[in-house]
């Protein structure tokens, strides 16, 4: 169990959100303290991006606030968001590949452009991310366009990692790869969190991957976080919605909005 | 059924959109000239949105001039005044149509490609990861695009009234009778620095506009290939007629006097 005398490494209280008359975050309370690997599950449109988006400040909360390291980031702009967007690395869904730069520099992007380090020596660093994540320095020279789905996962997890983060979001990293990729990508998350130590929060809706790579679940439903515990008490939750949403049936108390 | 709620909704809607021009705006200038300044880039834009649309600008404006002397020929043909033909050309080529067609052909080339550009970018989350990568992406991407449309388009102008008045000049001599020597005298004694330089500042800020406008909806499309066209379109659309309108109020305040 982590220490609960320390900071925690993200907090929010709070954070609501909405668009237009849809709310979407409807009032999130979540803690997480330093080295956790948490994972958010939920539907389609439950709001886990936007939880996401809303710690790193691409969307504004219309109400709550947000903490990292203790330090308040709701309304952090100028140096200040920059401090604390250093602190982050994100792999994001479609790996979001900057399609007009060879890989090697995706994978300098953040110590080239966010803290100025030399081309040749960000090249090397590059070269020895992507060997972290299994891929050659020939792949380097490569565009983006070139590369498979699972190939793009891992260039944006090399990103990611590359400016040594203290905190890595995933968000849905095993979506549209196969399975057996899926679990390569799993395995080199897990592996990559316990070299570097880092704070971890994942969104996904694929179970065995929500599995894998976290030691604590919470589930988002309609805005609120229903559910939050160790991932070994998954299984003996129990809330009917996340004993629904595990088992994915379609029967229960989560009713999918489709209109006939 | 109510009728003042479309209408209340299409005011709130235009207010909404006007505002987040305003702020985008704004904020695109003040990222000027913050550091850092993304040299290579800027070059780079220069490159692609300027130097790229000289064949372009300059067909154009070479069957531009050539109408141009054909339609004054036959207007002042029916006064005895077909002399003028080289005065008329270089003053319209210099002060109007030089300036618009090139503005028009940049906008179609140019705020087309931006918007078609950013708004990959944003539909695919890679704007999202630019500002997780320490990156401010209104100055890595919206800066050198309207720094080099600010600075190229006029040079644009000045080579795109070069080659009309060339055109002028080819359909004169070969078509029309003009005394090649003569027609250059003409043109060259007539023109002013005035003229050139009043189409030079419009040029300024309709690249302004045509750039801000292809970033503008670039930056703001939704959802996937469907909202990238249609930011395309709106892109190529609004700043064409920004430009024309624009090009009217310029006009008025550079003749003023």
């Amino acid at each position: 169990m982590p220490d609960k005398s320390r900071t925690p490494k993200i907090e929010l209280r709070g954070i609501k959100k909405r668009f237009g008359p849809k709310v979407v975050l409807d009032g999130i309370d979540l803690t997480i303290e330093p080295g956790t690997s948490l994972v958010i599950i939920g539907g389609s449109g439950s709001g886990k991006s936007v939880t996401i988006k809303c710690i790193l400040g691409i969307l504004r909360p219309d109400a709550g606030r947000i903490f990292v390291d203790g330090v308040e980031v709701t309304h952090a702009h100028g140096r200040a968001r920059d401090t604390m967007l250093r602190k982050f690395g994100m792999l994001f869904q479609g790996a979001a590949l900057f399609d007009s730069l060879p890989v090697w520099e995706n994978v300098a992007f953040g110590l080239i452009q966010g803290r100025g380090v030399a081309r040749r020596r960000a090249r090397d660093i590059a070269i020895e991310k992507l060997a972290k994540v299994g891929l050659g320095p020939e792949v380097g020279d490569l565009s983006p366009a070139e590369l498979s789905g699972g190939m793009q996962k891992r260039v944006g997890l090399a990103r990611a990692i590359a400016a040594d983060p203290e905190i890595i979001f995933f968000d849905e990293p095993t979506t549209g790869l196969d399975p057996i990729m899926a679990d390569v990508i799993n395995d080199l998350i897990v592996s990559t969190v316990k070299d570097l130590g880092v704070t971890t929060l994942s969104i996904t809706h694929d179970m065995a991957s929500a599995r894998k790579i976290a030691n604590r679940i919470a589930m988002l439903y309609q805005g609120k976080i229903i559910w939050d515990g160790p991932t070994s008490d998954i299984d003996r939750s129990g809330n009917p919605y996340v004993e629904q949403f595990i088992h994915g049936r379609a029967e229960g108390p989560i009713k999918m909005e489709v209109r006939r | 059924m109510n009728i003042f709620a479309p209408i209340g909704r299409v005011c709130l809607t235009f207010l909404a959109q006007t505002g987040r021009l305003v702020v985008f705006t704004l904020n695109a200038l003040t990222s000027c000239v913050r550091l850092p300044i993304y040299w290579w880039l800027i070059g780079q834009q220069m490159m692609r949105i300027g130097y790229f649309s000289l064949p372009v600008v300059g067909l154009t404006a070479f069957f531009t001039g050539g109408a141009l002397a054909l339609q004054i020929y036959v207007g002042s043909n029916r006064f005895g005044a077909e002399s003028f033909v080289p005065n008329i050309v270089v003053l319209g080529i210099t002060r109007e149509l030089g300036p618009v067609i090139a503005g028009l052909m940049f906008a179609g080339r140019v705020a087309a490609a931006i918007a078609a550009e950013i708004g990959t970018m944003r539909v695919t989350e890679q704007i999202d990861a630019l500002t997780t990568l320490s990156t401010n992406p209104v100055k890595y991407l919206v800066v050198p695009r309207l720094v080099a449309a600010v600075v190229t388009l006029p040079l644009l102008v000045l080579v795109a009234d070069a080659i009309g008045v060339f055109g002028g000049y080819v359909v004169s001599t070969e078509s029309l009778n003009f005394n090649g020597a003569v027609y250059v005298k003409n043109t060259v004694d007539f023109v002013t620095r005035g003229d050139v330089t009043s189409g030079v500042i419009k040029a300024a800020a309709f690249g302004f506009i045509i750039a801000l406008m292809g970033c503008y909806n670039g930056f703001h499309s939704r959802g996937g290939a469907q909202g990238v066209g249609a930011a395309t379109t709106n892109a190529v659309v609004s700043s064409s007629i920004l430009v024309l309108a624009a090009n009217y109020f310029l006009t008025s305040i550079l003749f003023q006097r």
